[in-house]
């Protein structure tokens, strides 16, 4: 096997391939270099969401932000207790009932695995979805965030704040070589007792992986499609891309 | 009520299910779930009540309700009264004996499977220590077929994994390149989509079909999509090998993953009329891991092993080619360590070749888990010795898609050659057929065959 055979085919994934081999083994370059990614990844899943830099980003957008928390103080009992990160705590529950209602949108932005996800991109993708959604005549807000939130999380706020949809922006647990992957869950009447049936999910946003515009595309495809008949999850199929090949055919991305 | 003494002290169970919970080894899932036992000596005395139970106990007590639970009813309505005749006089800890003894030999295990419940193969493990899980499932020979042959003595196969985060589908042949390279895929190649799209996983399955015929290679492949997703696509003329679902143990879990036991029927019928296997007509593939049923409320208060069995009967119920346990995926609410994952590994191919199904294992762990790479080569050396029919093969063991560890192509060439084991015996014949093993049948490092190169240029 010439090394240079799979020069050529590293541009096409970031995966390890074409590592050096000791008999059956992985030769020691490459085993270190696992190591290596395995401890950033690690230290990476015990960093906090610095809440006050990310309502910072967040505030172009022209909506209320508001901090809520789960019923999870601390990062190692968020790790091991799912429960307490899918609940408010009770002085969030009261802060967000006291809040008018009506919007139809509502988002959730939490840190879950990645709070380096979270921080990275969550402002830049709702700065493509929120004038998507306005222009579909979809009213949005307020953005809440969370620094350790479970997806779940999204159903109580959507339900307090009386919304048709809930959209939770999450840190994905990072991956050797994706530290920074954002997951997108969309629910329609959110409600305490949903499961992840009842989601369509868009995973690993991020630069390298489903770019920042795609992710976009398809979030506002699926929102569509859930606002106008009232369903998401398994019933909901994500045919964006069926819809974007006919589209293609007919040549209206040639021309636009 | 269930009652042991230990250390002069009482402890009591109320039912089956809380003694069972109480009397399995600790992790977090059980914990976090409240049923996990308090103390080290409630435990053991749980274990210990557990192993005088009579077997006979289990077909009269329901864990989660026959009335309102799918997958309970497909347990008793199918229990084999014939094949249970031969332990019917066991009590668990009599189960475990003889299990262990010489007279239950792999015909004989095999002949008892049907009359083993999901329950009775969990609480045989509670009692068992790490030796007995390797050692009796050793014993235990479940083979299945499609294009290969799965399963038989002496081999173990694996699932070549060439995931990639955009599904881009060059980046996806460059892993499955090196990984045919050094001798995996005889399982499946299969492919975690990063999109649940119709047409994105139709595209997938057609390189991969396409892929498979040029390099004439004889193996299954599959896209891990949803099973309504693959009936859809059965219907419109995709060319679906194998059919894809995630299972668990309880009906509430199953509906929170969007089917029922009549979905599986209904895409077990469409996949085997499809008529696409050579050598065998398994058709499913099913994926499994302790936690999942606690982690969509769905539990009934049982602990997360017991659930994970019952996943099994749902299993065996459509004769799987494969079925694998992704035991580390979960993460540390579920299981919190290595040596938590190293013990559900054990657990989960245990009860399953108990049960009579193929079981394979994700050896893997995340990054919010306490565990590192060693753990998984102790977990996939235990497993390999106890007769695992396959593992992953991924580029590094970096699954670059779904952001964990699992194992490596190198880990399969590392447990062929430790432990005496070879591929599919179709896979090996046409590994040695375009030349990249030597004459003691270990793959050597080469350079490319001629077509691989072809199909390099051609992407």
């Amino acid at each position: 096997m010439s090394i240079d055979r799979f020069e050529t085919l590293r541009k096409f994934t970031a995966a390890r391939i074409g590592l050096g081999r000791s008999g059956p083994g992985i030769a020691t370059p490459d085993h270190l270099a696992f190591r290596a990614a395995h401890a950033l990844a690690r230290d990476a899943v015990h960093t906090e969401l610095d809440l006050a830099a990310l309502a910072a980003s967040l505030s172009p957008l022209g909506l209320p932000v508001l901090r809520v928390e789960s019923r999870a103080p601390d990062q190692q009992t968020y790790l091991t207790r799912p429960d307490f990160g899918r609940r408010l705590s009770d002085a969030s529950v009261t802060a967000l009932q006291a809040r008018e209602q009506g919007e139809e949108i509502a988002v959730l932005v939490a840190g879950g695995l990645s709070a380096f996800a979270t921080a990275s991109h969550a402002a830049n993708l709702l700065a493509l979805l929120v004038p998507g959604f306005r222009q579909a005549g979809l009213t949005v807000g307020p953005i809440c965030i969370a620094p350790r939130g479970r997806v779940a999380l999204g159903d109580e706020v959507g339900a307090l704040l009386g919304a048709r949809l809930v959209l939770v922006l999450i840190g994905e647990r990072p991956g050797l070589s994706s530290p920074d992957s954002l997951g997108a869950y969309i629910t329609v009447a959110p409600r305490l007792g949903r499961t992840d049936a009842d989601r369509n999910c868009i995973s690993n946003i991020r630069p390298e992986g489903m770019v920042l515009a795609e992710a976009a595309r398809r979030i506002l495809w699926l929102t569509d499609q859930a606002m106008t008949r009232g369903i998401s999850g398994v019933s909901l199929k994500d045919d964006s891309d069926r819809v974007l090949l006919a589209a293609s055919a007919q040549g209206q991305l040639l021309t636009g | 009520m269930y009652a042991h003494s230990i250390g002069g002290t009482r402890f009591s169970f109320p039912d089956l299910k809380t003694l069972l919970a109480r009397a399995t080894p600790h992790r977090s899932g059980d914990v976090l779930a409240g049923v996990a036992a308090t103390t080290m000596a409630e435990r053991v005395a749980a274990q210990m009540a557990l192993a005088d139970l009579p077997l006979k106990t289990f077909l009269s007590e329901a864990i989660v309700p026959y009335e309102t639970d799918e997958v309970t009813r497909l347990i008793v309505d199918t229990h084999d009264l014939s094949a249970f005749a031969r332990i019917a006089h066991l009590t668990v800890g009599g189960l475990r004996d003889w299990l262990l003894s010489d007279e239950a030999d792999s015909a004989v295990l095999a002949a008892i499977a049907p009359g083993l419940t999901p329950e009775m193969a969990a609480a045989v493990s509670k009692i068992c220590r790490a030796q007995d899980l390797i050692l009796i499932a050793a014993k235990c020979h479940v083979t299945t077929a499609f294009r290969d042959t799965i399963g038989l003595p002496g081999r173990l196969a694996s699932r070549l994994q060439p995931n990639h985060p955009t599904d881009d589908p060059k980046g996806i042949l460059a892993s499955i390149v090196d990984g045919l390279l050094l001798g995996c895929g005889d399982a499946v190649i299969g492919i975690n989509p990063a999109s649940d799209s119709p047409q994105r996983v139709h595209d997938l399955l057609s390189m991969l079909d396409d892929l498979r015929q040029r390099l004439e290679v004889p193996t299954q492949s599959c896209v891990l999509t949803h099973v309504t997703t693959a009936i859809d696509l059965m219907a419109g003329g995709t060319p679906v090998d194998l059919v894809f679902q995630s299972i668990a143990g309880t009906e509430a879990t199953n509906t929170s993953f969007g089917f029922s036991l009549a979905t599986l029927q209904e895409a077990h019928e469409a996949a085997l009329a499809l008529k696409r296997g050579t050598v065998g007509d398994n058709v499913m593939y099913f994926e499994t891991g302790q936690g999942s049923a606690l982690s969509a409320d769905a539990h009934h208060g049982c602990d997360q092993q017991t659930i994970e069995a019952r996943a099994y009967a749902v299993a065996r119920r459509f004769s799987p080619l494969l079925v694998n346990t992704v035991v580390g995926f979960i993460g540390p609410e579920y299981l919190y360590n290595g040596k938590e994952i190293i013990r559900a590994g054990l657990e989960d191919h245990f009860c399953a070749k108990l049960l009579g199904v193929p079981m394979g294992c994700d050896v893997c762990y995340t990054n919010h888990a306490e565990a590192d790479q060693d753990d998984m080569d102790l977990l996939m050396t235990s497993l390999s010795a106890a007769g695992l029919t396959f593992i992953m093969g991924i580029p590094g063991a970096d699954d670059v898609m779904l952001g964990y560890q699992s194992t490596s192509f190198h880990d399969v060439l590392a447990l062929r050659q430790m432990l005496g084991l070879k591929p599919a015996p179709e896979f090996a014949s046409w590994l040695d057929r375009v030349g990249l093993t030597d004459a003691a049948g270990r793959v050597r490092p080469l350079d490319m065959p001629e077509r691989f190169q072809t199909l390099l240029t051609a992407a």
